[in-house]
């Protein structure tokens, strides 16, 4: 009797947007193993060509609900790189603080959502919610606390319009973060907690040699600014990006992957970002992580739900740093002028850098845009992790080999909506 | 409610997830609307999949690829009552900029190997494709708006959704106006409620999430704007956001090619 076969699931929930995986098994050798993105093409690079340089915040962010905030900054930060300005004083650290609102509510989505079911052999977090509705009721207001972060400072949870190049359109009172600074002390005792839940989680023995790239900032833990380091000596400004990182684009897929050049395919996110920047966690988040055995090293992706765990104590602890310190900056904005030229803007989205490029007119007029999401840059890695982990986890049932597989893939904590500028699932055993 | 409970699916086509988002973003009452429907495929929440007919179909996202264009019509044979949620199933979206450019190239700019691509030559909204039963307008929408929606349909009533301009709501807000008083260009006066007047709150002008409003006089606002000194190219780019292909802004930004 042969032992290849097929097996075939057609769509992988419990990630943003629409892909597909293709796994091929011949008498039990893993023979091909592809993460197909069927997300349909949206040509943001292309329409932004004509656009005012004013409007790219707004339409980038439009690439994804999830994270726009990632969006919004990467290309502001472009932007202030030609036109000179640099954003300091408490502007900078409100724009901190709306990206601690985005990690918080997109960690805690992910972790809890999306991820921590598959831990716990549950179709969805609604079901987890019938055994463990404390549990998920903590998850919510967890949630809720990042979002009223962004909604405070940005105006709305999705596609906030309240960030602009040079600043802010207004700036809050100190008195209007009273209730959510309150809620905030909450949530730093609950994200504790949350950590203890998710290290509580059984995961595969399964460390594995990533090179890792991260924002580094000798100051503080990334969000919108640092030179690009990783674990093989890669220590670069990021205008320097395209020259040590490219795009390819294969038939299988309507994302680019990225590659680094002369050294393969690469890791961005929480780990990448964990392991390359311990040094700048807050003393309450490494005390947490000393805690549970997590100083050191995380190089099992499967853990990445603890570190996205640990992440969200920072960006909970980084914002009430922030809100405490807080006065009110005299203007909401630094003025410019209009120059040409090409910017460089990248920033940690949740899942990892993401890389915008702009070139505009001496009107103000963008020419060309270049935009490199995080999902596109882990998919490559992605498919070598599944094709290391599918050899160990062939004596499984395909029920089970399928629903690990996608447990893989989701320790990314992939975007596809973002990536095509990607699951399906098929198992194909011959 | 317990089998009566009526039956969701949530589907997803050119997007960027958000306004599905929505409905994970109602963190105090998802657990109760879980309760009240039943969720039976929303891939972006759960593995599971309960076999169609669906009661209500949420469907966000516009038709861009051949196989789409097929997909929508399935969804319309399997479903009860079709609901779009956002600006890119109501009017094509952000990404329906591509229908005043050539697509070819558009595909030429963004992918080193445009024969891998298979995509349509525009973005189109869902009626165009089939009957749609009430259009959630927004970029994205507004998490109330959505509730309120949910709540009809368990009420079997029409949802009240307002259809009057974001003008009306900074009037409501005793907004100072960023247009007459800041010299702001500002589409509030010819753009649909349902943000809360969000940008003018923040002084900035509306930019028109959610698309033209029922009796939107576009030309006036163009002359408004050139009397504020503004360019016409800019006026056009104005028009044509995200719902430019939604008329009448589709019409107004054509005036001023």
């Amino acid at each position: 009797m042969s032992n290849s076969k097929t097996i075939k699931v057609d769509y992988l929930a419990r990630v943003e947007g629409e892909g597909a995986l293709f796994i091929k098994i011949k008498d039990n050798e893993l023979t091909d193993c592809k993460l197909k993105i069927f997300e349909p093409p949206r040509f943001f690079e292309a329409f932004l060509r004509g656009r005012p340089f004013t409007e790219a915040p707004d339409i980038t962010a439009r690439i994804c609900g999830i994270c726009p905030i990632a969006y919004i900054m990467s290309s502001i930060h472009a932007m202030e790189r030609i036109l000179g300005i640099h954003v300091g004083g408490q502007l900078r650290e409100l724009r901190r603080l709306i990206y601690c609102g985005e990690w918080i509510e997109s960690h805690v989505l992910h972790v809890f959502m999306l991820h921590a079911p598959d831990f716990l052999g549950y179709q969805d977090a609604i079901q987890l919610a019938g055994d463990k509705p404390e549990l998920v009721k903590m998850a919510l207001r967890l949630k809720k606390a990042g979002n009223e972060i962004v909604r405070l400072l940005g105006g709305r949870e999705i596609h906030p319009i309240n960030n602009k190049i040079g600043g802010f359109y207004k700036v809050p009172e100190k008195a209007d973060f009273a209730s959510l600074l309150e809620e905030l002390k909450w949530a730093k005792e609950a994200s504790i907690e949350a950590v203890k839940v998710a290290n509580s989680l059984e995961c595969p023995d399964f460390d594995q040699d990533y090179e890792f790239v991260a924002l580094h900032h000798p100051d503080e833990y990334p969000f919108n600014e640092g030179r690009l380091i990783s674990n093989t000596g890669l220590d670069i400004d990021i205008m320097d990006y395209e020259d040590h990182f490219e795009e390819i684009h294969v038939e299988h897929s309507n994302a680019l992957q990225s590659v680094h050049k002369g050294h393969g395919n690469y890791f961005v996110g929480p780990l990448a970002r964990y392991n390359l920047n311990y040094n700048q966690l807050s003393d309450l988040t490494k005390q947490v992580a000393v805690d549970i055995g997590y100083d050191r090293q995380v190089t099992n992706p499967f853990q990445s739900i603890v570190v996205r765990s640990l992440e969200t104590v920072y960006a909970i602890d980084e914002a009430i740093r922030i809100i405490e310190n807080y006065e009110k900056p005299k203007k909401h904005a630094l003025d410019y002028e209009i120059k040409p030229g090409i910017g460089w803007g990248c920033t940690e989205a949740p899942r990892g850098i993401l890389y915008h490029r702009y070139d505009i007119d001496e009107k103000g007029t963008i020419k060309t845009a270049k935009i490199v999401p995080p999902t596109a840059q882990n998919q490559s890695r992605i498919e070598e992790d599944l094709s290391n982990f599918i050899p160990k986890y062939m004596d499984l049932s395909d029920e089970n080999l399928t629903w690990k597989c996608e447990q893989a893939v989701r320790n990314y904590d992939p975007c596809i909506s973002c990536a095509t500028h990607f699951l399906k699932l098929n198992i194909e055993r011959e | 409610m317990g089998n009566n409970r009526p039956k969701l699916a949530v589907w997803k086509f050119a997007s960027c997830d958000g306004c599905q988002l929505s409905l994970l973003d109602c963190e105090d009452e998802l657990l109760a609307v879980a309760e009240a429907v039943q969720i039976a495929y929303f891939p972006e929440a759960t593995r599971e999949v309960v076999e169609g007919p669906y009661d209500v179909s949420f469907v966000e996202g516009s038709v861009t690829t051949p196989h789409d264009e097929e997909r929508i019509r399935e969804i319309r044979e399997i479903s009860g009552i079709v609901i779009t949620l956002g600006a890119c199933a109501t009017s094509g979206g952000i990404q329906a900029l591509r229908n005043f450019a050539d697509v070819q190239e558009f595909t030429n700019i963004v992918y080193a190997n445009p024969q891998y691509i298979d995509t349509l030559d525009k973005s189109h909204p869902i009626s165009d494709y089939i009957k749609v039963d009430f259009e959630l307008r927004g970029c994205p929408i507004d998490k109330y708006q959505l509730l309120e929606v949910v709540i009809s349909l368990l009420a079997g009533k029409r949802p009240n959704i307002p259809t009057h301009s974001v003008c009306m709501d900074c009037k409501l807000k005793m907004n100072t106006c960023v247009l007459v008083a800041g010299n702001e260009p500002c589409l509030g006066p010819v753009t649909q409620a349902g943000c809360g007047a969000l940008c003018p709150s923040y002084n900035r002008g509306c930019y028109g999430c959610f698309g033209p409003q029922d009796s939107a006089n576009t030309d006036s606002m163009t002359e408004v704007w050139r009397h504020l000194g503004v360019a016409d190219e800019t006026i056009l780019q104005a028009f044509r956001g995200f719902n430019g292909f939604l008329e009448p802004f589709k019409g107004a930004s054509e005036r001023l090619e």
